[in-house]
């Protein structure tokens, strides 16, 4: 987990905010050297700088929250397990010849008891991205992931599930070895599971990928978080002909947080500290264990039967058409 | 000598214009194979149902024939037909989805891409759901999503087997996440008619790809493909891009599925429906009374 003082890498709408910042950093060194009071006014220039970000952040546009969502110091699944769980194993495989590094899960205790947490894994630098195939899961990984569920349920184990990935691995073996099949396959069975499913979409939420892990009774989202049904550059490329229409593409999929909820699928927004996630991770890690908990005191006061009963009808309402 | 020897000394003799050739088949009375390109009488094609009848090349075809060629005569019950697509993101991309669903149900008659509907084959009651590509590439969309979740809805209660007809280019981006989510909304739906004991059979038939493929194509308890058909998840152009190198010929074919474990049978379309018949029928409920008695049959004989 990134907690250091290294700067975390900027985005080019953090520009103004930066350069004020870096002004007041001026005045304080300048007014420590020469011993004058500025306290006043490094009061106001702080005050400044703080409407200033929440201006911004308040305000991102869909292409924005995909920088932020795809951040490279943005915290990644295992970063956010190890932070919320008292302790945590970490298992391996899809006993059919894979182990697949894109996706990880395991055993933790959370706040006392035993649940199943499994998520998409980027990679923290370029060596480890590319050793975790940029969080791009392959069959291999999506039949860990419901080898584990199934693990769960027999022991009557919550599951939960952290989505960030741009999207399924395309390639020929992954093709080979039904991509597809092992996508649908998680699709139906996470319907039948007895155990509370909770799903959270921290970064980037890339289509069937995504929902190859996202059957749940709740799904959460974090605020600046993305859920696509393609990339904009995709659909750009697809339906305006022209990859450089990205951002008007972001904006017409209506692929953020506020967007989910408008449109009935998301159960909650988890607000980030000021400036994303990146920027405060313990923060936001804390923000991550509060929503799970309080989700899953409420679903764990329901029987299987009624909670699968919801997540069906949860599913069930999702669609918009005329008569 | 055969319709191509026919022609073939018209045009040596000069005296065929390729003009009129055109005219002879955009009037309908003539088809060429899109694959070996001879020129057939097109009343023929329709009897083969549209398979070539010189090379076996299998051309589209659409919802309305499917269900001619599959569901006995006057057994066809459609269902859910007042359901027509709406545009809730008010998408815009170079034109206005809603203008582009009025013109596409303008000149394909359909409304959305999918008829769903109950019938017989050969006797047998089944749920059927035919997707059609003509419509937007045959997208899923709400109202896609929202059929065909009806109609798995009926067949379990009803206790009949789904058979659905898939040909896909994926989710309907116009409808954003709630395309993608219909592929969760009717995997749920099939999950509760297999807890049933049902019977499912989708049909993959050239191209099936995309969410489609990642869904419900997939479940299948027998996964029948056409022969040559493209199936797959991600597009072919998608991953010669993010792999930099040329693809097998025969990448994501049904053969290739076949080969690779993920297709039951390759059913060429003019044997579908028998051999469909003959499956469903192989897995009727058994009454306890019935193999009772055929249990005791061969015991008796056996002494």
């Amino acid at each position: 987990m990134v907690t250091t003082e290294r700067k975390p890498l900027l985005l080019d709408f953090e520009k103004p905010l930066v350069d004020l910042e870096f002004r007041i950093d001026k005045i304080r060194e300048l007014a420590k050297e020469n011993g004058v009071d500025i306290g006043e006014q490094i009061c106001q220039l702080e005050t400044q700088a703080m409407q200033l970000r929440q201006g911004i952040f308040s305000n991102l546009s869909p292409s924005q929250k995909l920088q932020i969502a795809r951040h490279p110091r943005r915290p990644s699944t295992l970063d956010y397990i190890k932070a919320i769980s008292d302790t945590w194993i970490e298992l391996h495989g899809d006993r059919g010849g894979s182990d697949d590094p894109a996706l990880v899960g395991g055993i933790a205790k959370l706040a006392g008891r035993p649940v199943v947490m499994l998520g998409h894994q980027k990679g923290r630098d370029t060596k480890d991205n590319v050793a975790r195939n940029f969080g791009m899961a392959a069959p291999g990984g999506y039949r860990k992931a419901m080898r584990l569920m199934e693990h769960a349920n027999r022991f009557g184990m919550p599951i939960l599930t952290f989505i960030d990935t741009p999207g399924a691995w395309a390639g020929v073996q992954a093709e080979h070895q039904g991509q597809g099949e092992a996508i649908a396959y998680n699709l139906r069975e996470m319907f039948r599971l007895d155990v509370p499913i909770i799903c959270t979409v921290i970064g980037e939420g890339g289509s069937g990928g995504a929902l190859g892990i996202g059957v749940g009774d709740r799904l959460l989202m974090f605020e600046h978080a993305v859920y696509t049904v393609a990339t904009p550059e995709a659909c750009a490329a697809i339906l305006w002909k022209d990859v450089s229409k990205a951002p008007q593409a972001a904006i017409a999929l209506k692929i953020t947080a506020q967007d989910l909820k408008s449109l009935g699928i998301l159960n909650q927004i988890l607000l980030e500290p000021p400036s994303g996630a990146h920027c405060d991770p313990l923060e936001a890690a804390k923000i991550l264990k509060q929503g799970l908990l309080q989700n899953l005191e409420e679903l764990t006061q329901m029987t299987s039967q009624q909670r699968r009963q919801i997540r069906y009808q949860k599913f069930r309402q999702i669609g918009v058409w005329n008569v | 000598m055969s319709l191509f020897d026919w022609f073939e000394n018209r045009r040596k003799s000069g005296s065929l214009s390729w003009e009129r050739q055109e005219r002879d088949i955009s009037d309908g009375l003539w088809s060429k194979c899109s694959a070996c390109e001879i020129l057939v009488y097109t009343k023929e094609l329709r009897a083969n149902q549209m398979v070539c009848q010189e090379c076996g090349h299998h051309e589209q075809v659409y919802s309305d024939e499917r269900i001619l060629q599959l569901i006995d005569a006057k057994t066809w019950i459609p269902l859910d037909e007042e359901l027509y697509p709406s545009d809730p993101l008010q998408f815009y991309d170079r034109k206005a989805y809603s203008d582009r669903l009025a013109e596409t149900q303008k000149k394909t008659g359909l409304v959305d891409a999918v008829q769903t509907g109950l019938g017989q084959i050969e006797g047998l009651p089944v749920a059927l759901g035919v997707m059609d590509f003509r419509f937007m590439g045959g997208s899923m969309g709400s109202v896609v999503g929202e059929k065909l979740t009806r109609l798995i809805e009926r067949a379990t209660s009803k206790q009949y087997p789904v058979i659905i007809v898939c040909t896909s280019g994926g989710a309907r981006m116009q409808e954003g996440m709630l395309s993608l989510m219909q592929m969760a909304k009717i995997s749920g739906a099939l999950e509760y008619h297999r807890a049933a004991g049902l019977l499912y059979i989708p049909i993959l038939t050239h191209p099936t790809t995309g969410g489609v493929t990642a869904s419900f194509a997939m479940l299948g308890d027998i996964i029948i493909a056409e022969p040559k058909a493209t199936i797959g998840f991600a597009g072919r152009r998608v991953i010669e891009q993010t792999l930099r190198e040329k693809l097998p010929n025969d990448f994501q074919t049904a053969e290739d599925l076949l080969h690779h474990g993920f297709v039951d049978i390759i059913i060429p379309r003019t044997e579908l429906k028998k051999n469909l018949a003959q499956l469903i029928s192989l897995h009727q409920p058994v009454s306890t009374t019935h193999s009772m008695v055929q249990w005791e049959a061969m015991a008796l004989s056996s002494t």
